[in-house]
């Protein structure tokens, strides 16, 4: 019985991992930029949620209200002043800049906020859970997190099938330059989608912040999952993404199961195992992917 | 009669190459020019020049007497300037619909809509929710064209549209292009087939080695004065 919750808090865990991953995909999928930065800007996420709910008192469900559509701007800014112009300068450089990101925020946020953990209020929901037997309990925020995760999944993928937003993202995605050449503007484009992918990082990080504390560094350990989580559901494909996030949760609860301290573990030998798989079959995309980068 | 694109002594360059070297020509509106020219003489270079995917190295072009030498693509686009590339270059996982939809992108009114290109190339109406790379050469090239026309162009550029095609193809490829001049559309194609380019323009125009070597309304030049100007046997200056 214990490994079937393993593997149900595993499943409600890969919900969390795939939403801090979908950004991650989109920007992948879109632009062929693996940002680096994408923990750290969910986690500027989870501190602009503190600060709100320090300072004026709102739950942090409310505070989401202010922070989703800061991330916006800020993605929509930060792909006009940075990204475009080192996408510009080849493949290679998109990383080196993000890297550099990553570096500047946990600063930046270790200056302002200190070095303390910090941990946000999950409301009434946070420690409510379904008991279903002795050794199953089902907490509701883990529920809340996973349907969260579908819905942001579901809604990317209307937008992408059903809106002229989706096609021109999807066909810039292709080939940019054709795209340029039936009146789309590329470079509009990537920024929208940068937009959406920062929104839904700040997301994941204020819902990081309440399952978990974090402090000015814990940004690149949920980058580590959320690329995980990436990689295992085929790199830049939005469903495949919620099913490497679910994986990704049951592999770590599966090797915590077996020991404590092979929690990460876990999860590691999966992403592995899923890397080496790939390379060595005629999984094409991946193939792609890395001769991007050879 | 002023001229809707004026070309003014455009230099482009491929890196060190100079793949075209001071054009100039007009097109007046509701004219067909057709551009013929050996492999590698610069009319595709020339084309992708005029619909801004490639910034010339010097000279003008002038579209409906505004300068757009430095805007960008998509903004020739919308001001009214459609290319159909060499090669279709569909977005290949999108179906011919969504094909057509994305080049509505730039939101120029006008007659042409998903429902009368679909109209226009009946070929294309069962096929409007199978993904663009499965299509066939001939049915990738009527979307090609149905989807430049979907931003209601003043001025189409057509880039080889009968390269790779079946004759039988190539046929009714052409069979809509009538079509769309009697309407009144303004053309500028690039075609490897003099007969076909002498059948169908108002107005040729020859390269060889990025030069315009022969220009002249149908009427006025022989089958035989284009051969020589398109081999370079006789180079003769470049008529406005």
């Amino acid at each position: 019985m214990t490994w079937v919750a393993d593997v149900v808090h595993g499943i409600l865990l890969g919900g969390f991992y795939a939403l801090l991953a979908s950004g991650l995909a989109l920007m992948f999928g879109v632009m062929r930029i693996i940002n680096l930065a994408h923990g750290s800007l969910a986690l500027i996420g989870a501190y602009m949620a503190l600060l709100l709910t320090e300072h004026l008192h709102i739950s942090t469900y409310l505070a989401l209200a202010p922070v989703l559509p800061g991330a916006l701007i800020a993605g929509y800014l930060l792909q006009r002043t940075m990204l475009e112009r080192s996408l510009r300068a080849g493949q290679l450089v998109p990383l080196l800049t993000t890297f550099g990101l990553l570096i500047v925020i946990a600063n930046l946020l270790q200056q302002f906020f200190s070095p303390d953990v910090h941990s946000l209020d999950a409301g009434r929901i946070g420690p409510a859970s379904w008991h279903v037997s002795s050794t199953l309990s089902i907490p509701w925020f883990d529920v809340l997190t996973l349907g969260i995760a579908f819905s942001v999944l579901g809604g990317l993928h209307l937008v992408l099938r059903l809106t002229q937003l989706g096609r021109e993202l999807r066909a810039t995605a292709e080939d940019p330059d054709t795209a340029e050449l039936v009146g789309v503007n590329a470079r509009a484009v990537y920024a929208r989608a940068t937009a959406i992918a920062v929104a839904i990082a700040a997301l994941a990080g204020v819902f990081y912040g309440m399952r978990s504390a974090f402090d000015p560094n814990s940004g690149a350990n949920e980058l580590l999952y959320a690329f995980e989580a990436v990689v295992i559901g085929g790199i830049g494909s939005l469903w495949g993404t919620l099913v490497g996030g679910i994986v990704l949760g049951v592999s770590q609860e599966i090797g915590a199961h077996v020991n404590q301290e092979y929690f990460a573990l876990g999860g590691h030998v999966v992403f592995l195992a899923v890397l080496v798989a790939r390379s060595a079959s005629s999984a094409p995309r991946i193939r792609y992917a890395l001769r991007r980068f050879a | 009669m002023s001229a809707l694109l004026r070309v003014e002594e455009l230099d482009v360059r491929h890196g060190l190459l100079q793949a075209v070297r001071q054009a100039s020509f007009d097109v007046v509106e509701g004219e067909t020019l057709a551009l013929v020219g050996a492999n590698g003489a610069g009319k595709s270079t020339l084309l992708r020049a005029i619909a801004g995917a490639h910034r010339p190295a010097g000279g003008r072009v002038v579209f409906d007497g505004e300068d757009i030498t430095a805007m960008p693509a998509h903004r020739r686009v919308k001001a009214g300037i459609a290319l159909v590339p060499e090669g279709r270059r569909l977005f290949p996982e999108l179906t011919v619909e969504e094909n057509l939809r994305v080049a509505s992108a730039s939101r120029r009114g006008g007659p042409w809509t998903v429902g009368e290109v679909l109209e226009a190339f009946p070929l294309l109406q069962p096929l409007r929710r199978k993904r663009a790379a499965s299509l066939s050469g001939g049915e990738q090239q009527a979307t090609a064209i149905g989807r430049a026309l979907m931003t209601n162009p003043r001025l189409l550029l057509l880039d080889e549209v009968s390269l790779g095609l079946a004759p039988i193809v190539v046929e009714g490829v052409y069979h809509s292009l009538r079509g769309l001049i009697e309407a009144g559309t303004t053309i500028v194609l690039v075609e490897q087939d003099l007969a076909r380019a002498m059948g169908i323009a108002d107005r040729v125009a020859c390269m060889l080695e990025g030069r315009i070597v022969l220009e002249g309304a149908r009427g006025e030049l022989t089958r035989e004065q284009v051969t020589d100007a398109y081999f370079g046997l006789r180079r003769q200056e470049a008529s406005a």
